[in-house]
């Protein structure tokens, strides 16, 4: 049908078209007919990353038009973009917030795929192409966030070069390959640049057209039933049958429910973008600037929570080691569950494991935004004793009071909800804890708590611990040591007595 | 009947032509593997100084330098002071991430401590609080004693010690890498893991309570 002859029929369409003979394969493609039951809204995630990614390069590119990727020009530069270049602060705004719906929008195409089974025969490559994507969209976000090139990046440049320095044998050399040289600084800086503009999108790009190839040749899967079982002696026939007897053509049947949601999602970024503005920058990359508190982007504040909730000595064996296998368990779960059941209902195992997976991560994310580990630097001296706390107290008990705030126990201890969530609230010590047990807590520290044995004098240490012994409910019965009654007078009769 | 000696002659030459044909391509085949091999030779000879490009910065290390820090007049004895210096193996273009900061701890006359900002749990900055006489860490808590110990958190040892040279008035550290828990060595050396280190700790709690 394509023959000389659609030269004459289409004019300068046809006349491109005789040469370059991309009209028909675009056509059959994007006419290809697939499963009716799968022309779903669960089915638009992945059209929608893609659009998601194409914002993400133009706006990219233009970003560069002005950024310049030196360590002593890259934070002021986006301050130019922010406030003097003209809908600059628009186009930043538009890749950070599109770098957010991207991430998020990979991960719920990665749950929904995961729970409808479309992992499965003959879809495991694309399934493992995928999980690799997910990689490089985490990698564009990290290398994104370095970029930006302020307090939080710098910081967490520090971090990354601290987790390579734990690499048994090779660590130190892991950190300066990280860093391009002995300090985070110009090398630094821009071998992130190349990783954010040149390295990870080429991959990305080329990943993408992968995984678009692969679910043009296997069909988009279709929607699972329950008891359908996935064999790879009869799969790839009975999608064909189903094709044959269901199919609609992709587009437009199908494709116009990807089509709202691309408009939805671009126009979520676009609202995002005009009502929270850019991302950052915080303040100036300058290392002796140290009253800062650097935290990553959203999608990495999980990790930022179990690296402070991890054992001391659990940490290091578990940061590289534990990537290692979640990152193997999910490229090898299509080879190990290529068959079966697709239907969530009949894979409990499955759904349980997303929901646990989405808890943890939910979990951590939200401790990551709150950071309860951290001690608050500056309580002591901006969050006063509740007035409650210091009525009927003696003058000692007061003077306890000032040695608590002043010493910054604050720092991780609340009183009446307000400090430090590092350590327990104390509003109510004295029902816990007796007065020799404080005592020594105080002293000697320990359960995570350092000793304060060499900065308070003795009388610092009873008005401290005085105070301390206030602090309960009303009719709460202060703590005692059952042990102590039993050592010093033996009970008279043998049921151990209050 | 003319034409059959015609086609058998054209037959003829035919045959030579497939010989031929298949001689050539063995030949041709021969030659394409033999430059793809020529090729992946050269690749190898090239990938060379590339590699060696991108492993610089661990085959080319810094050996840092000693760094005035100031008169030592500035850290009264007894105080905890924040100093900063340019790193010595500042490059073109490092701007304002070339200062480096660190904590002076004026032991006595002729004894100085000089700590690294960054934590040895993940390098966070770390801040001097007098009052408790605590280093704490804004990023997961990590604390140290005065003496750079460590004292509680996530940390695995103390904080990184530069090595120091005190002159009559002047104070000098030797700074290069970035402090991590595998770069330190131009930091003082200390023992890598002293999690369970309590004992000293212990022992000045009981002479402040005796």
């Amino acid at each position: 049908m394509m023959g000389p002859n659609s030269e004459k029929r289409k004019g300068l369409l046809g006349w491109l078209d005789h040469r370059l003979g991309l009209y028909k394969p675009m056509k059959d493609a994007a006419e290809h007919p697939t499963p009716a039951n799968n022309a779903s809204w669960f089915y638009v995630f992945g059209s929608a990353a893609t659009v998601l990614l194409m914002l993400q390069v133009v706006t990219g590119i233009l970003l560069g038009l002005i950024y310049s990727p030196t360590a002593s020009n890259a934070w002021g530069s986006l301050q130019l973009l922010n406030h003097s270049i003209p809908l600059g602060w628009y186009i930043r705004a538009l890749h950070g917030w599109g770098s957010n719906f991207m991430v998020a929008i990979v991960l719920i195409h990665l749950v929904q795929v995961f729970l409808f089974g479309s992992y499965k025969y003959p879809r495991e490559l694309t399934w493992m192409v995928g999980v690799v994507l997910l990689l490089l969209t985490l990698g564009m976000a990290f290398t994104g966030q370095v970029l930006r090139f302020d307090q939080d990046a710098y910081w967490g440049l520090g971090i990354g070069a601290s987790i390579m320095s734990r690499v048994p044998w090779i660590g130190g050399s892991l950190v300066h390959l990280l860093l391009g040289g002995p300090i985070i600084g110009e090398a630094t800086l821009t071998r992130f640049f190349d990783l954010h503009v040149f390295i990870i999108p080429g991959i990305l790009l080329g990943g993408v057209a992968v995984h678009i190839w692969m679910t043009l040749r296997h069909g988009v899967s279709e929607w699972p039933m329950p008891g359908r079982i996935v064999s790879k002696e009869t799969y790839e026939r009975e999608y064909h049958e189903l094709t044959e007897k269901t199919g609609i053509p992709f587009v437009p049947d199908a494709a116009w429910k990807d089509a709202v949601f691309a408009v939805a999602i671009v126009l979520a970024v676009m609202a995002c973008a005009f009502y929270f503005g850019p991302i950052g920058p915080s303040g100036p990359p300058d290392p002796t600037i140290i009253q800062t508190a650097p935290k990553p982007d959203a999608p990495f504040l999980w990790l930022f929570s179990l690296l402070s909730l991890l054992p001391p000595e659990l940490e290091t064996p578990f940061i590289l080691i534990a990537p290692v296998l979640a990152i193997g368990a999910m490229l090898l779960l299509p080879v190990v569950a290529a068959e079966g059941e697709r239907h969530w209902a009949r894979r409990p195992i499955a759904v349980l494991s997303v929901s646990v997976i989405a808890v943890v991560f939910g979990l951590l994310t939200h401790y990551g935004s709150t950071t309860p580990w951290s001690p608050v630097m500056d309580a002591w001296s901006s969050d006063p004793i509740p007035v409650a706390y210091l009525h009927d107290r003696t003058p000692l008990e007061l003077r306890g009071a000032v040695v608590l705030q002043y010493k910054q126990c604050r720092d991780c201890h609340a009183l009446g909800g307000v400090g430090g969530k590092r350590g327990p609230a104390l509003d109510t010590i004295a029902t816990r804890m007796t007065e020799d047990q404080i005592i020594r807590q105080v002293l000697q520290g320990g359960g995570n708590m350092p000793a304060y044995g060499n900065s308070l004098n003795p009388s610092e240490t009873k008005a401290l611990v005085k105070f301390l012994l206030t602090l309960r409910g009303e009719n709460q019965p202060r703590a005692v040591d059952a042990s102590r009654d039993v050592g010093v007078k033996p009970p008279v009769n043998p049921r151990p007595h209050k | 009947m003319s034409e059959e000696p015609q086609k058998s002659q054209q037959a003829e030459p035919k045959m030579t032509d497939g010989g031929q044909a298949a001689a050539l391509h063995s030949r041709r085949a021969f030659l394409f593997k033999l430059s793809v091999a020529m090729n992946a030779a050269v690749g190898a000879v090239l990938a060379v100084p590339l590699v060696g490009y991108l492993l610089g910065p661990v085959t080319k290390r810094e050996p840092g330098d000693w760094i005035d820090l100031g008169n030592l007049n500035e850290f009264p004895v007894g105080q905890t002071r924040l100093a900063s210096f340019r790193s010595p193996v500042e490059r073109l273009g490092d701007g304002e991430t070339a200062k480096v900061a660190c904590w002076v701890r004026r032991v006595a006359e002729k004894q100085v401590q000089v700590f690294a900002v960054n934590c040895a749990h993940l390098g966070c900055p770390v801040r001097w609080f007098e009052q408790s006489k605590l280093f704490l860490c804004p990023c997961h808590g990590g604390a140290y004693y005065a003496d750079g110990s460590r004292a509680s958190g996530p940390p695995e040892r103390g904080l990184f010690e530069y090595r120091v040279r005190l002159t009559d008035s002047s104070l000098y550290i030797h700074a290069g890498d970035m402090p991590t828990l595998a770069t330190e060595a131009s930091c003082g050396k200390k023992p890598l893991v002293q999690i369970e280190r309590t004992a000293e700790a212990d022992g000045d709690t009981e002479g402040a309570s005796a």
